[in-house]
């Protein structure tokens, strides 16, 4: 039985956040040199350029890719024969996005929902927002870091379908929505859909496909061919980087699905912003080993 | 389409030459203004101790370490990291901004609405963007951060900065009416129908 030291936690809990903030992960940076060899519209073509550019500054003057913050969300998977205090678990994260935020220090974009008063701290009521889940693999537990950003999240969509409405009430309901981002959402983008389960499983399935890494597929087969569809789709809009016209609106459409209701047909967009940021870290005995 | 290298403050004159596909490089000053700033500008009767006439404001809420002033942080304020945010949320604040301050230019993504064009047209200015995201490279063009007021909303205070070469900014909207944001809106509009109809959607 491996014990978790949870002061590794609260250290990679921080680590993560500013690494996530910094890297963009290599997965990102090839899908902007596969949408930079395709464009044909030359604003657009300036645009992606900019976009590239800025990532080699942040990695040349160790700065933030975007000064946006974001919600910090925090995906944990704890392995088989891991001894942990679950609740300490939590704490120790808490305290890791609070110390990023006050020793960087980095801007807190986290308010109350109705005083709307800054703590400074990245952290509020439920937030960090924190998922957690177990995986089969023993002695050790992974952390994920996403910084959701603003400008991509404010563009959240739910349609509670019914099943006469059919997949083009779900193909349609994508497109339109990200249509209605247009460049608010800071395009290139990788469109999240989540379909069937619950309206907030639904949610959630749509933010995890729009935090996926890029060149990976939805594991049921049907998903994997909406995906393909979907992702020539977008880019024919039309809508382009920054929404200022071009091909290159989406570096994918990702899809995420649950079973659900035989009255049911829901399906969500979450959108992630071309600045597609992410960390992870493996925690074991051996020590911490970081990645993306 | 021509390339603009611009001075704080501008001149009516200066705004009203720029056509949307220009560029414009600024110099000297600019603003940074958010939605807070705004909601307490104008929903809640603050004023701000800045002269904003004719001067540039740009949707942002930067990271920065607070200091003990000095000469080289004059507010207390290093910068670490400014970007730019989505400008849509705060369309409603252009027209007050443009009548009640004088301000000229709005700098920002993914630009803005009818409201906007319509006070560029009327009272002459201009929708510059910027490439959103892209707030490491932006630092550099920040030389300081001079002063700041309305600071109890920080990190949305109403920030001076001083600048150097900041830009190119694309001019995405301008004062004779024209958006490049609608002419892609109604493109996409006409791409829809088609984009539908391959997916076998009847539109």
């Amino acid at each position: 039985m491996h014990t978790l030291d949870l002061h590794e936690v609260e250290e990679t809990a921080k680590e993560l956040y500013i690494r996530a903030l910094k890297k963009l992960p290599p997965d990102i940076k090839t899908g902007f040199g596969k949408l930079s060899a395709s464009e044909s519209n030359t604003t657009a073509q300036n645009i992606l350029g900019t976009m590239i550019k800025n990532i080699a500054v942040a990695e040349e003057t160790d700065n933030l890719l975007c000064q946006d913050t974001g919600i910090p969300i925090y995906n944990v998977w704890i392995g088989r024969d891991v001894s942990v205090d679950g609740v300490a678990l939590k704490n120790a994260i808490r305290k890791g996005c609070e110390r990023a935020t006050r020793e960087y220090p980095l801007r807190s974009s986290v308010v109350h929902p109705i005083t709307r008063k800054n703590e400074h701290t990245s952290c509020g009521i439920e937030v960090p927002v924190m998922h957690i889940d177990f995986v089969d693999t023993p002695g050790i537990v992974k952390l994920e870091m996403v910084p959701k950003g603003s400008g991509s999240e404010n563009n959240s969509f739910l349609r509670m379908a019914i099943p006469a409405e059919g997949m083009n009430a779900v193909k349609a309901f994508v497109i339109d929505s990200v249509i209605a981002s247009g460049g608010k959402t800071c395009p290139p983008t990788i469109v999240g859909v989540g379909i069937g389960g619950t309206s907030d499983l639904c949610i959630a399935l749509a933010k995890r496909a729009a935090t996926r890494a890029l060149d990976t597929q939805c594991s049921d087969p049907e998903g994997q061919k909406l995906e393909a569809e979907l992702s020539a789709a977008v880019n024919q809009l039309g809508i382009g980087p920054q929404g200022l016209g071009g091909d290159a609106t989406a570096f994918a459409v990702h899809v995420e699905m649950a079973a659900t209701h035989i009255t049911m047909n829901p399906v969500a967009v979450n959108m992630q912003c071309h600045s597609a940021r992410r960390a992870s870290a493996v925690i074991s005995s051996s020590g911490t080993v970081y990645g993306y | 389409m021509a390339h603009y290298e611009i001075s704080m403050p501008v001149t009516e004159e200066q705004v009203r030459k720029l056509r949307v596909n220009d560029t414009v490089t600024l110099h000297s000053t600019l603003f940074g203004i958010r939605d807070a700033t705004q909601i307490h500008m104008f929903d809640r009767g603050r004023r701000t101790k800045f002269d904003l006439r004719d001067h540039a404001v740009i949707h942002t809420a930067p990271n920065v370490r607070k200091v003990t002033p000095n000469e080289q942080f004059p507010a207390g304020y290093q910068p670490v990291c400014i970007g730019t945010t989505t400008s849509d949320r705060m369309e409603r604040f252009t027209r007050p901004l443009m009548e009640q301050y004088g301000v000229r230019f709005i700098i920002g993504k993914g630009g803005m609405r009818e409201g906007s064009l319509e006070a560029f047209r009327e009272l002459g200015g201009a929708y510059l963007a910027i490439v959103g995201g892209t707030a490491a490279l932006e630092t550099t063009w920040v030389e300081q951060i001079e002063d700041v007021d309305l600071d109890d909303l920080n990190p949305e205070s109403l920030w001076r900065f001083k600048i150097r070469s900041f830009g190119p900014l694309l001019v995405g909207m301008d004062s004779h009416g024209e958006s490049l944001y609608d002419n892609v809106r109604n493109d996409v509009a006409t791409q829809r129908e088609k984009v539908l109809a391959q997916l076998g959607i009847g539109a």
